[in-house]
């Protein structure tokens, strides 16, 4: 096993991998840009080296300058996470030459799950279902051309993309040029690689996914499912495990078509199969993501496997400890991923100071978090602040208590989405599993329902109110943190009027 | 000492006087009978005839709620006294409309440069933050008149971009 690791991210998975190597008793390795110096990760790694300015291109996703710190510290290999350079082919090679083990895939297999359009053809050779559309990259005038051929609605999406970035949603032809031509910015800004391809829109699909374990001898198991039906902007907002419409039938049959996909790319480590289900429980082959997912918790919580751990012993040479017979779910798991965004506000982004912070806890509840109260969220990165899971026997004891868990959680100074959870988890359809991709933007585009407060309740808040305006200390209308005094930023601005409104 | 407080559109006055350690409170006129504890800056705990209320206060670059259980409630509390609160900020008027960045970020695009003609809810400019594309509407039917900002520029919460008439 590996004596130190270097974690190439930030955020709550950099801190997610530090926990796992901890156990494993292996050092860890941080890295930071100017905006993280007080991030998390940082103070709880066991050493900790700078990168460079907040822009991810002169930061976290800097080859050379990651490969250097590996080189001064003496890691032995680099766990990418997710995002940033985790699917990045010339960094799992440059790795390899520098000597230092790349927590993945191989970069070949990268190269052919990772472009979506090279996984396409790949699993149409290999007799998978896919989506129909081009298996190749498109010009805009190819796209508007095979768009019209296959019918709108279409997809257009980033070869190279992931995470929502790079996508765009066309109803019709006069949308095509202003679609494609900001999703290739996004993919150029994102991913450094503005290449697009197009499918036709299945109506209404579940997204399904299967986690697959390899190890580099040849042995590949799935451990069934997540559904993350529940998006906005094709950014998963909450997922479960396992779903409700996956039945041991319709499992075997997905996860056999995942670890085939699998084995015939030469995958090794943790990855998914991304499949859309039709309303006929048809599914399809979307996209193979070769690295650790964000939602990987729900599949931990279900199976009991601990994805990094495993991660971490097949990249150093280890056989898969179990065999497929040997994977049971058990109980149900549900997270919520938090992010620092208003949903009363078009989901704007919220960076700034978390001036209160009020974490779940008890029985059945985990959280993966990245932050802390008195941190400053930049607004350089991507606004997850957090992941909040539960396990328990059932889906219905589950969302009960994921329920009780939100109650529970507060995060004061900045806008979240936890009130987006709470509309959701006592959604009638979303307590009958009956979800699709468009649930959440069908539930956004509906008038929230004014639930009459009791006048009670609006009592105790009048009180509140003014005893809230009675008790804050002078300091705090004139702006909150002295640190803050040399740049006088909006936040403060804000701060300092709102101060002022108050008396 | 009177508070005004606006919540729920009604207005409310509520009088808060030190008594010993606590605190006398009257609501409305009518005396309200409470608890009031402190277990952390921003957070009060309040008993009320034995009912527990854990109120939480937050305060965003926005605006400022309480916080009860899974309750929120806007709140703008006035000391009646003071003649600086009751001055309202002027009004736009004259069919011009602003558009301001609802969070700090750098402006990638202006997609309707001033003097385009825009439909209500067609895109302005495009600002990125925290990796996301966002597209600023339009707030309606008009003209571009100015656009204040170029693309590139960093801009923060609450500055006005781009104006439509």
């Amino acid at each position: 096993m590996f004596k130190k690791v270097l974690i190439a991210n930030r955020g709550e998975i950099a801190v997610r991998v530090i926990r796992g190597c901890h156990e494993l008793g292996i050092a860890t390795v941080a890295v930071f840009s100017d905006a993280d110096r007080a991030a998390l990760h940082v103070s709880q790694a066991d050493e900790a080296y700078h990168l460079g300015p907040a822009s991810a291109t002169e930061s976290y996703l800097n080859i050379p300058k990651v490969l250097d710190v590996a080189r001064r510290s003496g890691a032995q290999a680099i766990h990418p996470g997710y995002g940033f350079l985790s699917e990045n082919a010339r960094f799992a090679r440059a790795c390899s030459e520098a000597g230092v083990k790349f927590i993945g895939p191989s970069a070949e297999a990268m190269e052919l799950m990772g472009s979506k359009t090279r996984a396409r053809q790949a699993m149409q050779t290999a007799g998978v279902p896919v989506v129909p559309g081009s298996a190749k990259g498109l010009s805009l005038d190819e796209a508007r051309e095979l768009a019209t051929r296959i019918g709108f609605p279409v997809m257009i999406k980033a070869a190279a993309g992931g995470g929502g970035k790079g996508m765009r949603l066309v109803r019709t032809a006069g949308e095509i040029k202003s679609a494609y031509e900001t999703a290739q910015s996004e993919a150029l800004r994102a991913f450094n690689d503005g290449e697009l391809y197009l499918e036709k829109l299945i109506e209404n699909p579940r997204h399904i996914e299967i986690q697959i374990l390899a190890d580099e001898h040849g042995n590949v198991v799935h451990l069934g499912e997540r559904e993350c039906s529940l998006q906005r902007r094709h950014q998963k907002v909450v997922e479960e495990a396992p779903s409700a419409v996956v039945d041991q039938d319709l499992r075997g049959r997905m996860g056999m078509v995942a670890v085939q996909a699998a084995r015939s790319a030469g995958y090794s480590s943790a990855g998914t199969v991304e499949f859309l289900v039709d309303s006929a429980h048809n599914f399809f082959f979307l996209e193979m993501n070769t690295r650790l997912q964000v939602e990987h918790p729900v599949t931990e919580l279900v199976t009991g496997v601990d994805l990094v751990h495993l991660q971490l012993r097949i990249a150093a040479g280890e056989k898969l400890p179990f065999r497929q017979e040997d994977v049971a779910l058990r109980g149900h798991a549900i997270e919520c991923r938090i992010y620092a965004e208003d949903p009363e506000n078009n989901f704007y982004p919220s960076p700034g100071r978390i001036t209160r912070l009020m974490q779940p806890s008890g029985p059945g509840v985990r959280e993966d978090s990245g932050v802390y109260e008195g941190w400053k969220v930049p607004l350089d990165y991507d606004p997850m602040l957090s992941k909040l899971i539960v396990h328990a026997p059932d889906r219905a004891s589950a969302l009960a208590r994921m329920r009780r868990a939100l109650d529970e959680y507060f995060v004061g100074g900045i806008k979240t989405n936890l009130p987006l959870f709470r509309r959701v988890l006592g959604h009638p359809d979303f307590v009958a599993a009956r979800i699709d991709t468009g649930f959440l933007d069908r539930l956004l585009a509906a008038p929230v329902p004014v639930a009459e407060s009791s006048n009670s309740l609006a009592d105790v808040a009048a009180i509140s109110a003014a005893l809230f305006a009675a008790t804050a200390a002078p300091s705090a209308a004139n702006g909150r943190r002295s640190d803050d005094s040399q740049k006088v930023s909006a936040w403060k601005r804000a701060a300092r009027s709102e101060g002022i409104e108050r008396l | 000492m009177i508070y005004e407080v606006i919540i729920q559109g009604k207005t409310r006055h509520v009088e808060l006087l030190r008594a010993g350690s606590g605190w006398e409170l009257k609501l409305d006129g009518k005396a309200f009978p409470a608890d009031i504890g402190f277990p952390q800056p921003g957070v009060l705990s309040i008993l009320v005839d034995g009912k527990s209320y854990e109120v939480k206060q937050q305060i965003t670059s926005v605006e400022t709620s309480i916080v009860i259980g899974q309750e929120r409630f806007s709140a703008v509390v006035r000391d009646p006294r003071s003649l600086a609160s009751r001055r309202r900020a002027a009004d736009d008027g004259h069919g011009v409309r602003k558009i301001t960045a609802p969070m700090p970020g750098k402006v990638v695009r202006i997609a309707a440069p001033a003097g385009t003609e825009v439909e209500s809810g067609q895109a302005v400019l495009v600002i990125e933050a925290m990796k996301m594309q966002n597209e600023l509407k339009s707030p309606k039917k008009g003209t571009v008149k100015k656009i204040i900002v170029s693309e590139g520029e960093a801009v923060e919460a609450g500055q006005v971009l781009a104006e439509v008439e």
